[in-house]
């Protein structure tokens, strides 16, 4: 047999030093690889987000074969014979043959939507996740005006989208879209008419939003994102305080290999997951709505859930009409003040919120532990407070549907929604700020006196008393001496271990053993025995 | 400082010779994060090799990747040889989405737990801590590099040549322009063109030829099309005006009730609009006056308009004036009358601005 010339065991090998001999990624690469992230469900919220971003640009691209981004009119001739016949938009028509026409079309289409809402979803809920747990402190401030940024070009990015097909829903949304534009005093109609080529709607537009929708809004987000994600890199992710956690360090996994496939296998669940949705919730059934008639309009018109907060703010504002009686007199309408104002402001306190806080508390360290929300009762109450005000606007941006389903008058819901915008956020602050005062509260009790057994034992003077098993060693007041540290305190018995031991269930184990009272996910920490002088100071490194 | 002691401690470790005969390879991977400043503190096993909980996990995990593999096939099946062509009445083409959102759906989250399981249960769980490094910004470095940044400002010399600076920015602001232009030039279009704003489909054309309200279908109305306390959505009789082109024209033709006509007239005296009406009949813009939307939805009861985007109301027999909602201003009347032939025409144009507000509406 002749001698086989080419070692194959040792090809990757070979090739490896080859490459290193070229690029000197030896290092770099050990480093990528080495990195430390910290855990906690939380963490993933953004993923969501970033994943559900690369399956809108996977299924947006197979769109992009088949829809046809013009105005001409086209008589519809395809297989949906109610619509047979009916003059429409080439845009809209080609949205009627990716439904009908191609074959696995609609559930593109679909999971696109689907995903849209998705990722703003997730964009939300992890905004939320930041700010409560005060993330976005210094040096986070820039991550965090990119990611507010990234709400506003995502929320640009789904109503262009949505309003691509042309059908009778997105042409009412472009409809109002133009008179938000020419609400705006002093260039309102020039900015209308410019962008709609004309009078609305002219015959342009589709084409204009197309391109902004497939390419130039598409490239500012994935700019955006990647500076987001390759500022959480640079600047390492936050952590929650706990054994071994500080200000200076990172605790938590290598991101490799363990990390990445948890990573990866999420990807696959959150792509699972809209495909899911796609395939068996209908969402967007264009050809139900016809295609867009400047006079068809039927009740229940509702944009996307994520721009219905500024239809209700619409819907809630007031007839107040400003006239400027300067030569033939001038105007702005009630609806500039909700569609225009108040979104400006919405983005500025978001963008400055860092910046307002570190100044109100003086407080210009750089921090990378987490805060729980209760620990910082102002903040949380004030993000309760928002929270509110965006609740009772999205509501009444459906105040019709439920006025229609729960039989109310649907006067009677503006004026809830009115009074409602005023009166909950302060109430949702005060109830915040008293939730978290009394769970603060609770933390010291429980470190203080120990965790309620549930066992009540009777004194020889007849009085019961409920035992308390204590945390730590006690004084002679009984009172324990653990500080607290910013991170969960245990309040039950079985926190601590107190079951017995697992007995194995035909699924599941009946009763599972509870790891020690650390952060979820981690056994405790050890010292690293020759440093352990060294961490133990490291808390007030910096 | 600790900064330092930690520093000296990792700098003046003696580095592990990697060659070193009897080193595992996790002994050289521990060694490679403490490079990278990294200390792994707690790695262990979450199943012992060979045991019944292993091999239960692998077969698990292969489970997941051999179900994702079978409804994967399922997923090509349905999508090459199932019915999906739209046929009214069919049915079956009904399930082919369905079909392949929860082949599609099942396949990914069976790779997606699969993947899961094998790096969450059968990878060993570790903690590592590693070094933030952000207090070793050193004060000297900042100064080095500003030092260095200023040492190029000085090297162009604009403070001593200032003729450069100010040419430069005179020479350079134009190009920006330039670039700035054509997108500008381009896109901007006056609004005021023709007068669009304030124009609609049903102003006479050159000849004074006054136009006909037409129905959806282009067909000319009388009077007796319309029952009393009944509504009809017209449009100019000219060409293109049951289109988008006229987006400003749509109208709603309202027959009121003998008492409701008479209400409208008085109103429709009270500010000099008291020939617009004909008969009981009156006619008002469908386009709201305050985002667009048609105004279509019509109470007969109340003689209420409600524009469903944003429900503002408009109470018909008081000149359309806004009652309630978010609404500013009335929607403009169309003066109608009937013509020779017993169709319904507009006298003029309408006298007020179509649609919603801006700046400039006198």
């Amino acid at each position: 047999m002749k001698r086989r010339k080419f070692d194959l065991a040792a090809a990757p090998g070979k090739a490896a030093v080859g490459l290193d001999d070229r690029f000197q990624v030896a290092t770099p690469l050990r480093r990528l690889l080495n990195k430390v992230f910290p855990d906690h469900w939380s963490f993933l919220l953004g993923e969501i987000a970033l994943f559900s971003f690369i399956v809108l640009l996977l299924t947006g691209t197979f769109l992009t074969f088949f829809f046809e981004p013009s105005m001409t009119e086209v008589v519809y001739d395809g297989s949906y014979a109610p619509l047979r016949g009916t003059p429409m938009s080439a845009a809209y028509a080609s949205s009627l043959d990716l439904s009908f026409e191609v074959r696995g079309g609609l559930i593109m289409r679909q999971m696109h939507h689907w995903a849209a809402l998705l990722f703003m979803a997730a964009i939300v809920v992890h905004m939320l996740r930041v700010f409560f747990t005060g993330a976005f402190r210094k040096p986070r401030e820039t991550n965090w005006i990119i990611g507010s940024l990234l709400f506003w070009v995502g929320f640009l990015a789904g109503f262009t989208g949505y309003s691509l097909p042309d059908d009778g829903l997105s042409g009412t949304g472009l409809r109002i879209a133009s008179a938000i534009m020419l609400s705006i005093p002093v260039i309102g109609s020039w900015l209308t008419s410019s962008i709609f080529g004309g009078e609305f709607p002219g015959t342009i537009i589709i084409s204009r939003f197309f391109i902004a929708h497939v390419l130039l809004i598409p490239a500012l987000l994935l700019a955006l994102i990647s500076v987001h994600l390759g500022l959480v890199f640079k600047q390492k992710h936050t952590q929650w305080p706990g054994p071994g956690r500080t200000n200076g360090n990172v605790v938590g996994e290598r991101m490799f290999p363990r990390y990445a496939i948890k990573q990866g296998g999420f990807f696959m669940i959150v792509f699972g997951v809209i495909a899911l949705m796609g395939g068996l919730f209908q969402i967007n059934p264009i050809w139900l709505f016809g295609p867009y008639e400047a006079w068809v309009v039927s009740a229940a018109s509702q944009p996307d859930w994520y721009v219905m907060f500024l239809d209700g703010s619409t819907r809630l504002m007031p007839a107040w009409q400003i006239n400027i009686p300067l030569g033939d007199g001038y105007v702005i309408p009630p609806l500039f003040w909700p569609t225009v104002v108040l979104p400006g402001i919405l983005v500025g306190l978001s963008t400055l919120y860092p910046f307002l806080e570190a100044r109100h508390l003086k407080d210009y360290r750089s921090h990378n532990l987490l805060q729980r929300p209760r620990d910082v009762p102002a903040r949380t109450a004030v993000g309760a407070m928002a929270v509110a005000f965006y609740l009772v606007l999205t509501l009444s941006g459906a105040n019709d549907v439920i006025a229609d389903k729960f039989q109310i008058s649907l006067n009677a819901m503006t004026w809830a929604g009115r009074v409602g915008l005023l009166v909950l956020p302060p109430l949702a602050y005060y109830v915040t700020y008293r939730l978290c005062l009394g769970l603060q509260q609770h933390d010291r009790e429980v470190l203080a006196h120990g965790v309620e057994t549930g066992i009540i034992r009777r004194l020889p003077d007849g009085k019961f008393v409920e035992v308390h098993q204590p945390l730590s060693a006690q004084d002679h007041d009984g009172h324990g001496a653990l500080e607290y540290t910013g991170w969960v305190v245990p309040k039950k018995m079985n926190r601590l271990g107190a079951l017995g031991p697992a007995i194995r269930g035909f699924f599941y184990p009946i009763e599972k053993p509870v790891e020690a009272p650390v952060s979820p996910g981690h056994p405790p920490v050890e010292p690293r025995p020759e440093r352990a002088e060294i961490s133990s100071g490291s808390e007030s490194r910096h | 400082m600790s900064t330092h002691t930690e520093h000296q401690t990792q700098q003046g470790r003696e580095p592990l010779d990697v060659n070193t005969p009897g080193l595992t390879r996790f002994d050289i991977v521990r060694e490679g994060a403490r490079r990278d400043d990294i200390e792994i503190v707690h790695y262990e096993p979450q199943v012992a090799p060979g045991t019944k909980a292993e091999r239960r996990l692998v077969r698990l995990v292969a489970w997941f990747f051999l179900l994702s593999g079978l409804v994967g096939t399922a997923f090509l099946v349905v999508y090459i040889w199932w019915p999906w062509e739209y046929a009214p009445g069919r049915g079956s083409d009904k399930w082919f989405t369905p079909l392949l959102g929860v082949t599609l759906g099942l396949s990914l989250l069976g790779v997606g737990f699969g993947i899961l399981t094998w790096g969450k249960k059968l990878l060993p769980k570790e903690v590592s801590i590693q070094d933030r490094h952000e207090g070793a910004v050193s004060e000297d470095e900042r100064t080095v590099t500003g030092q260095t940044m200023l040492y190029m400002a000085d090297e162009l010399g604009v403070k001593r040549r200032p003729l450069l600076g100010i040419s430069l920015l005179a020479g350079l602001v134009p190009i920006g322009a330039v670039a700035a232009a054509p997108l500008v030039g381009g896109l901007i279009s006056n609004p005021h063109k023709n007068n669009q704003m304030f124009t609609t489909g049903f102003a006479p054309a050159e000849g004074g030829q006054r136009v006909r309200l037409v129905r959806e279908d282009g067909r000319p109305i009388r009077p007796s099309d319309i029952s009393a306390g009944g509504q009809l959505t017209v449009f100019p009789g000219i060409e293109h005006g049951i289109s988008n082109r006229h987006a400003d024209s749509p109208t709603l033709l309202i027959h009121l009730r003998d008492e409701d006509a008479q209400e409208s007239r008085q109103a429709n005296e009270r500010v000099g609009h008291g020939d617009y009406m004909w008969g009981n009949y009156a006619a008002f813009s469908k386009i709201c006056t305050h985002a667009g939307c048609p105004a279509s939805l019509y109470e007969q009861q109340t003689n209420r308009l409600l524009c469903p985007c944003h429900q503002s109301q408009f109470l018909i027999t008081d000149n359309a004036r806004p009652v309630f909602g978010p609404a500013s201003r009335r929607l403009p009347q169309l003066p109608i009358e009937v013509d020779s032939e017993g169709f319904f025409v507009a006298k003029s144009d309408y006298t007020e601005t179509i649609g919603p507000d801006f700046w400039e509406r006198p």
